[in-house]
Parts: C-alpha cells; structure tokens; sequence
C-alpha cells in the first residue's frame, strides 16, 4: 500500500513538472514554425511562376471553408493523430519509433481482411473486432522492434524503418495474392462490409472522436498512472530508471507495443472510415507525418491534435489547390517537412537537454 | 588474435564459395559477381557517409536523404543543362551542403543526432516529391568502359573493372577512406574525436572544426552515390528512388565495424546475396514472389544487425555533442 503511495506522489509532481515543461508560454512556437514554413513554401511556389497567395486560399477553404469540408478534414486528420500520438509515446519512452508507417500499413490491411472475412456480424461487434485485429498486427511489427532494442540493443531507428519496407512488401503480396479482391487485376482486396464501416454522424466521422478519446486516455495514462511513470522515466533517464528499479527492457517493449498498437489502430480507422479496402498507395506517408505531427504537438499527446487537424486539412484541400492553382500536392510534404525543420531546432534541445544530461540516443548500443 | 583468425574464416569461406561456384558455371558466376558489385558499391559508398561521420562521433541518419537529394538534383540539373558532368557537380555540391547542414544541427545547435538526420531525410522527401516532374530526360549515363589489360583478367576482370566512371571513383574514394583513417594525422585526429573529445581537444585538435569538415565531406560522398544510381545504373529519377539504402549503409558499417574494408566486405555480401536472388528468379530454379526478393536486403539487415548488435563497440563518443570543458 505504502508503494503505491509514494509512487502516485512522485507521478503527481512529476506531472507538474511536465506540464511545466510542456506550457509555458512554448506554444508559439509550433504557430511561428508554420507559419515560417507557409512563407518559405510560398517563395518556393512564386519561383515555380504560380501563385501562392490563390494556392493558399484554395487549399483552406476547401478544408475548413465548409461544413462537408470539415468532415474530410477530420476524416483525413484521424490516422494521423493516431500516428502522431504512436510516434509521440514512443519518444516519451525514449525511442524514436520511425516506423508507425509500416505498424499502420498492417493494421490497414489487417482489418481491412477482418472487414471482408466477419462479414454478417452486427456493427457494434463487427467494427471493435476489426479495429483490435487492426492495432494487434501494429503491436506485433513494433513489438520486434521494441524486443530488439531491449534484449540485443538493435537500434530501434534502422529496425523499424527495415520492417517498413518488410511490412510493404509483404502488404503488396497478400493484396496481390491471397487477399486480393475476386476477378480483379488491381493489387487490392475487397470492399469491407457494410457492418464494419464506421459510422458517420452528419458530416463527421466518427473515427476522429474515438482519436481524440485516445488522445484524451493516453495523456491521463502517461501523467497519471504508475505504468505511464515508468516509461516516462525510462525516457528521461534509462540508467536511473533503472537503477530505481523500474524493470527497464520490459516497459521499452511495452511502450513499443503500445506505439505499435496505435498505430495500427490508425491504419484500421483508416481503412474502416476512408478507403474501405486496402490498396497499396492509400496509406503512404500517414506514418512519416506522424513524426512531423508528434514534435509539432511538443510531444503532447493533446497537443497533437490541432496538429494533425492542419495536416489532415492541408491533405483533404492539397488536390483543389492543384485544380485552382496549379501547385503540385506534393507541396504539402513540403510544408511538413519546412515544418519540422522548423519547429525542432528550438524544441527539441529544449526537451532533451533538461531530461538528461545525454541525449537521447549515444550511439547504436543500449 | 581471435578476431584475426575470425575475420579470415569469413575471408576463406568467401572464396571457396566463389571458387565453388566459379567452377560450376563461370560465366554465370562472374555476371552475378559483377552484378553484385553493382549492387553493392552504392550501399559501400553510403557506408562511408556513415563512417567518416560516426568516426568523429556523429551519427548520420540522414545518409538516406542525402543520397535522395543529390540523385534527384544529379538528375534535374543534368536534364537541365543537357551535361552529367555538371549535374554530377550539383549533386555533389548539395551533398556537401546537406553534410553542412546536419553538422549545424548536431554540433552548433548539439540537437538529438537522430532527430537532426530524420529531418535531413523527411526534407529530402518533401522537396523531391514537390519538384519531381515526370518526363524529364538525360542526355546519357556514365557508360561502362574497360580499364586496359586488367580487364582481361578472368573472373576479377570483368567483375572489378568493366565499370562507369562513377563506380571506378568510388572504388578509389572507398580504399581512399581506409588509408586515410589508419594512416594519416586527419584520420589519428578524426578517431580521437570520435573516441574522447575533450582529450583530443586538450591535444590541440578543434572538435567542432574536424567534425564540421568530415560531415561535410561524408554529405560529398553520399551525394556521390545517389548520383551514381540516378546517371549511372538507372539513369532516371523517380519518388523514393534510394529505396532505403541510406539505411542498410548504416547497418553494413556496424557489420563491418566502422572499418572502411569491413563495410565494403559487407555491402559486397549484400549485393552478392541480392544478385543470386536474382539470378535464381531468372533461371526460374525457386519461384520467389518478387515482393520477397526485394525486402531480402531489409530482413538482411535487420538481422546481421542482431547478430553483430552487442558485439562490437562504436567510437565512444558518438552521439553527444560536444561542450567545451566537459569531462
């Protein structure tokens, strides 16, 4: 009794020590590094003889300019908080989880095999079961990682970005071969059934209120709970963690595993709310703006969802803005990453600095 | 001594394995070993990248964007101006400047390494895919041409030195690296960096100043090899052309224990490894689903990874930026 005790009044300073960390007065900074990124972006545009100012317009109108707007802004924005928030527990644990890209394609193609194959079940089963299966096969890719870095002290950086490459090619046979889509040439499966789709409440998908429900339940399980000391310890300061005796490999694996679910889980929304199958070039990319969306949010797990609703938004308006302006879409990958040049420089020194007196990562090794 | 004994086991099971298969089917065997050299010598190169970096006790992640970048400007610029040579000249140049700019990152600003890398390759990704144009065309590659009389050598021949330009200079730039490393005051200096900085710093070497030039110059070299997949083996562009190879490189020089030789050893067993593969689907002996042939070098990876993780010992310093005075 008394353990638990002490431990809840270390996690109560400790969160206001966070907090402290996290608020004051820094959040200017994510604002001024976009809108420094718009400005850079829109030389870049001028230089190409387009017009940024009419590229601009178009693409922000067409994502927050309308009420059926907003509800593809918040449809596109949905993996990505959910990617954000998988890159941003794992930084909170100390590992730079890369690979939410690979974790999120096979929770993509995994519950889009559960949308098709649990055919006939009521939605209220139907969709849970998919988005579970979903975020298991994302636990199960981060989880190699995350058992590598903790028994042979492999890199977590180089495996994941490997198992995203692995997860793709493997993504690609199966949608090519076992699971592709009945008397069709196209690498992809079947349209899920009806009973898995997630629900839309007028023009709002569903799926986004469930990410901010997560966002909600992982910031109060990181600052508030014994489990989320721990890997916020074990991020801070491994050798103290572990000489406190927090069991150190056991809470990297298993805030691996929950990036990795996360993550899955945003390839699953994806898939049970967008696409409604899985095709290899829908979900490119969502698990790299993770990153650019976790350190946009200063690694808050609330803080990322304005973040990914900007991104979400860029995304849903990057095609009109083609149309109207005639600015490639690939403008918003450039935004992105201006946009985390931008936005680490002064943070991450920050972040880093006050947790330890090394950085995050002193070589390959532990 | 085990180490040594250790090292030419690898080397002896290498060549009878070469021999082996020399005898089974020469021509066979020297298109896959010349293939392999193919294969291997961007991923050597970027090793370099890796190495020059890590040896002066900066980890490059960015080695991936690097070679992005500079294979899509080695490309854009040479369609441009209608001259390889020149857009070889540009690819090295932004090479040089993506080195200058992870070095302000990580020893000026002493940002997380890792970090600083990741931007350099999600920057990398933004701007290719923004200004990458379908359609463009170069004038030519840097073609294959035999170097005299050594050529002729069967097998080591037309596997080492029936090449384009690019390759022959990386070759040079590769064994370059190693002599220079164990040999030379830059590279005594380079290690003692990578190993104890401040002690290097009380000797009169500048940390900064010598971490700055040699992640400048690795930047050089990986453009170097981006620019040799874009004007010499493919000779095109397209998104996400390095495929991961930046990566692997990484992976290829803690397998060859940031030695020079270990590394291209090793890229040489990945290129052999990915040629066979090949060759095997060819011949139509095994019938590999493509998709697994082409992940065969990120499973390699990760697990020559998690055999050699644990066993070998980075430069010590790698990673942390360096203050003045500290211990």
């Amino acid at each position: 009794m008394s353990e638990t005790n002490v431990d809840k009044k270390v996690v109560k300073n400790q969160s206001e020590e966070s907090r402290k960390k996290f608020d004051v007065g820094s959040w200017l900074i994510p604002i001024v590094a976009v809108l420094v990124a718009m400005l850079l972006a829109a030389i870049l545009i001028k230089l190409q003889g387009l017009n940024p100012i009419t590229a601009y317009k178009s693409l922000f109108k067409t994502a927050f300019g309308s009420i059926e707007g907003l509800g593809v802004t918040l449809g596109k924005s949905t993996p990505l908080v959910l990617s954000g928030l998988a890159v941003a527990v794992g930084l909170r644990a100390g590992l730079f989880n890369i690979g939410a890209q690979g974790q999120l394609l096979s929770g993509a193609l995994a519950a889009a095999w559960a949308g098709v194959t649990f055919d006939g079940l009521p939605g209220y089963i139907h969709i849970p079961i998919a988005l579970v299966i979903g975020a298991f096969f994302g636990s199960v890719v981060a989880g190699i990682s995350g058992f590598l870095k903790a028994y042979r002290g492999v890199h977590e950086v180089i495996t994941t970005i490997m198992l995203n490459s692995i997860v793709m090619a493997v993504a690609d046979y199966l949608a090519s071969g076992k699971l592709r889509e009945p008397d069709q040439f196209l690498t992809r499966t079947s349209e899920i059934a009806e009973s898995a789709k997630l629900p839309i409440y007028g023009n709002l998908p569903s799926g986004f209120f469930m990410a901010v429900v997560l966002a909600i339940s992982i910031w109060w399980i990181l600052g508030r709970t014994t489990s989320g000391f721990r890997i916020e310890t074990v991020g801070r300061n491994r050798h103290a963690a572990w000489y406190a005796g927090i069991p150190v490999k056991r809470t990297v694996i298993s805030a691996m595993l929950i990036s990795g679910s996360i993550a899955g889980l945003g390839g699953a929304v994806e898939t049970l709310g967008i696409t409604y199958r899985y095709a290899p070039a829908f979900n490119l990319g969502l698990g790299f703006d993770g990153i650019t969306i976790a350190l946009l949010g200063r690694v808050h797990p609330i803080g990322i969802i304005p973040g990914a609703v900007l991104i979400g938004g860029m995304r849903a308006g990057a095609a009109n803005m083609q149309f109207d302006s005639g600015v490639a879409p690939e403008l918003v990958d450039l935004l992105m990453a201006l946009i985390l040049l931008l936005v680490t420089a002064p943070l991450i020194t920050r972040f880093f600095k006050n947790s330890s007196n090394k950085s995050m990562t002193s070589g390959w090794g532990n | 001594m085990k180490m040594l004994s250790k090292r030419n086991g690898y080397f002896l099971v290498a060549i009878l394995a070469t021999g082996f298969f020399y005898f089974n089917g020469s021509d066979v065997t020297t298109s896959v070993y010349a293939t392999g050299t193919v294969f291997a010598l961007p991923l050597a190169l970027a090793a370099m990248v890796g190495i020059m970096c890590e040896r002066t006790g900066i980890v490059n992640i960015g080695i991936e964007g690097t070679m992005l970048l500079s294979a899509f400007v080695a490309f854009f610029v040479s369609s441009l101006t209608q001259n390889i040579i020149i857009g070889l000249i540009a690819a090295i140049f932004t090479g040089s400047m993506m080195g200058l700019i992870l070095a302000v990152m990580a020893v000026s600003w002493r940002m997380d390494q890792i970090i600083a890398g990741t931007i350099i390759n999600i920057l990398a990704t933004g701007l290719t895919s923004f200004l990458y144009v379908q359609g463009r065309t170069i004038p030519g590659v840097f073609q294959s041409f035999e170097i005299p009389i050594l050529s002729k050598i069967p097998f080591f021949g037309p596997v080492l030195f029936i090449h384009g330009a690019l390759t022959f200079a990386g070759i040079i730039i590769i064994l370059a690296l190693y002599v220079a490393i164990y040999h030379t005051t830059w590279g005594l200096r380079s290690r003692a960096v990578g190993e104890h900085p401040s002690s290097a710093d009380t000797a009169g070497v500048s940390v900064v100043r010598l971490r700055y030039i040699n992640v400048t110059i690795a930047g050089a070299i990986g453009a170097l090899a981006g620019a040799y997949l874009s004007l010499e083996l493919v000779g095109s562009f397209e998104r996400g052309f390095t495929a991961g190879k930046g990566f692997t490189a990484l992976a290829l020089m803690i397998f060859g224990r940031w030695n020079p030789l270990g590394a291209l050893a090793a890229a040489m067993f990945f290129g052999l490894a990915q040629a066979y593969a090949n060759q095997l689907m060819i011949d139509q002996i095994v019938n590999i689903p493509s998709q697994f042939t082409a992940a065969l070098p990120y499973i390699m990876t990760i697990v020559v990874l998690t055999i050699s993780a644990g066993k070998v010992r980075p430069p010590a310093a790698e990673g942390q930026p360096y203050e003045k005075g500290q211990a």
